[in-house]
């Protein structure tokens, strides 16, 4: 029974870290641009069918692992460039038409490159199997999975917080104006940090692929729960998104044991929760 | 031809129309004050030089260049760095990182700023939010030194400070003159318009409604009568 828990723990950390990835680049876009992107979780949806493509032309998870968020990063900096930075002077309502609009030719893309019928993504070889610690078992692609995504997130948290480019983006979200007049190209800025929050979201893709496989359709789903995270952890928050998305990833799973019927109730209860007492999140500003 | 030229500039917010024919000078090393009762479009001026305000007509030429319909931060590394009245401190970063983000080639160093202002290097890792007024002010000044401008445009620097602050703010503002700096100066406190200027303009209901060297204005009392008595 307590190995059960240990289990569900452990699948709730691996899937609050893939929480934590879609999340943290949807809070940095949000903090920097002001900007809601409702493609996020097509984006995410993308990297898992690269992770499937990738893997059939390479046979190569470590390539696809690297090339997946780098494409997709390429293609978030495409769409910025072409499309993107013509609406952030617009209010969020047409930030979310647009960017449903994107979801929806990515979405169908999908759909006509790979079918409307999901694929199975294999797990790699060198990570098949289970790691034995004294009884327990624990498969070993889902471990790989939780030190992987702890790694990017302190290289990120690096990134952030110690870097010029870090101190930009932070500076960026409380004033452009003031950036601008100590002469940054915010525009260049705001091309990188969308380019880097998107392919964030490409990397958990990645990512999950080999677990629940890559579906056209898994877009929106992705995206409510990112929006939970941000929500509970305040937007544009690094912490925050890394406690709200382990918050959640936690409550999920171990609901599944629990209640399963109340497992995606339970984490708009969290999100009530949060709300309720702490408005602008758990590390939110007002 | 001057380091900055502004040639009857014309702008707007919205639909009023705040600067009607604005025209002035700064020549290299010069420090020039811009005076005048609040609303007569001091910052609107400030900030149609460095292009926040894309003034509908006329012409900002620096270094006998255009700068009206070029971004802001093409204006900045042309070499003018304007610290706005509110002074611009990123309260998320550190003051090193707020120095950092800042740092253009050029003769100012982050050493020569800490130099300047030895308080900001004893509060280098504190947050840009844990900072008094005048510790904010010198922040912004130090700052924009690190941009390495030609032209330094300072938005009531001395604005809520106390007078020990508000000296030490002038014998810096000094310090930098004495580099060959630029500066363009806009400043209630006529005492310390009076200190550094070489010259000083008044604006008044968006036009330039004097101007004269340093000497001149002094001597002519009625000219402060007449534009500036209120704001006094």
């Amino acid at each position: 029974m307590l190995n059960l828990y240990l289990f569900q723990i452990l699948n709730g950390l691996g899937l609050g870290m893939i929480y934590f990835l879609i999340s943290v680049g949807l809070t940095i876009i949000f903090g920097l641009l002001n900007f809601v992107n409702f493609a996020h979780g097509a984006f995410f949806m993308i990297g898992c069918y690269l992770c499937y493509a990738l893997l059939q032309v390479t046979g190569q998870f470590w390539l696809a692992l690297v090339l997946g968020p780098l494409i997709v990063g390429a293609l978030a900096w495409g769409a910025e460039k072409v499309l993107i930075r013509r609406i952030y002077h617009l209010p969020h309502t047409f930030h979310i038409l647009v960017t449903v609009g994107v979801a929806l030719i990515l979405q169908e893309t999908a759909v006509i490159v790979w079918g409307p019928v999901g694929k199975s993504i294999p797990i790699p070889d060198a990570l098949q199997g289970v790691v034995l610690m004294g009884k327990f078992a624990y498969p070993k692609y889902r471990l790989f999975l939780i030190l992987f995504s702890a790694v990017i997130g302190f290289l990120l948290w690096l990134l952030l917080e110690r870097t010029r480019f870090g101190a930009l983006v932070r500076a960026g979200s409380e004033s452009t104006e003031m950036v601008s007049l100590l002469g940054t190209n915010i525009y260049k800025l705001f091309s990188l940090t969308f380019a880097l929050g998107v392919g964030l979201a490409g990397l958990a893709g990645v990512l999950s692929g080999p677990i629940r496989g890559a579906q056209p359709f898994m877009g929106p789903e992705v995206l409510g729960i990112a929006f939970v995270v941000v929500v509970i952890g305040g937007m544009g928050s690094f912490s925050g998104a890394l406690v709200g998305g382990l918050l959640i990833g936690l409550v999920q799973s171990l609901m599944t044991t629990i209640w399963p019927e109340g497992a995606s109730l339970m984490i708009y209860g969290a999100m009530a929760a949060v709300i309720l007492l702490r408005p602008y999140g758990l590390f939110g500003r007002a | 031809m001057s380091l900055l030229d502004v040639e009857n500039i014309h702008s707007y917010y919205g639909k009023s129309h705040v600067l009607e024919g604005v025209s002035l000078s700064v020549d290299t090393g010069e420090l020039v004050t811009l005076l005048g009762r609040n609303g007569a479009g001091k910052t609107t001026t400030l900030r149609s030089i460095a292009g926040v305000v894309q003034p509908k007509a006329g012409s900002v030429k620096f270094n006998d260049q255009e700068m009206i319909g070029r971004e802001i931060h093409r204006i900045a590394r042309a070499g003018i760095a304007l610290v706005p009245e509110h002074r611009g401190i990123f309260a998320l970063l550190t003051v090193e990182e707020n120095l950092k983000i800042a740092v253009r080639d050029g003769w100012w160093k982050l050493t020569d700023v800490y130099d300047l202002f030895p308080r900001l290097f004893e509060r280098r890792r504190n947050g840009g939010n844990a900072l008094s007024g005048g510790e904010q002010q010198m922040l912004a000044i130090a700052r924009a030194l690190l941009n390495n401008p030609k032209l330094l445009i300072l938005d009531e620097p001395t604005e809520g400070l106390a007078p020990v602050i508000v000296d030490e703010i002038v014998r810096v503002l000094i310090d930098i003159k004495r580099t060959g700096m630029s500066v363009l100066l806009v400043e209630q406190n006529l005492a310390v318009c009076e200190k550094l200027a070489d010259r000083h303009y008044v604006l008044e209901q968006g036009r330039i409604a004097y101007s004269g060297s340093a000497a001149d204005f002094a001597a002519d009392r009625s000219v402060r009568d007449r534009y500036l008595a209120l704001s006094a």
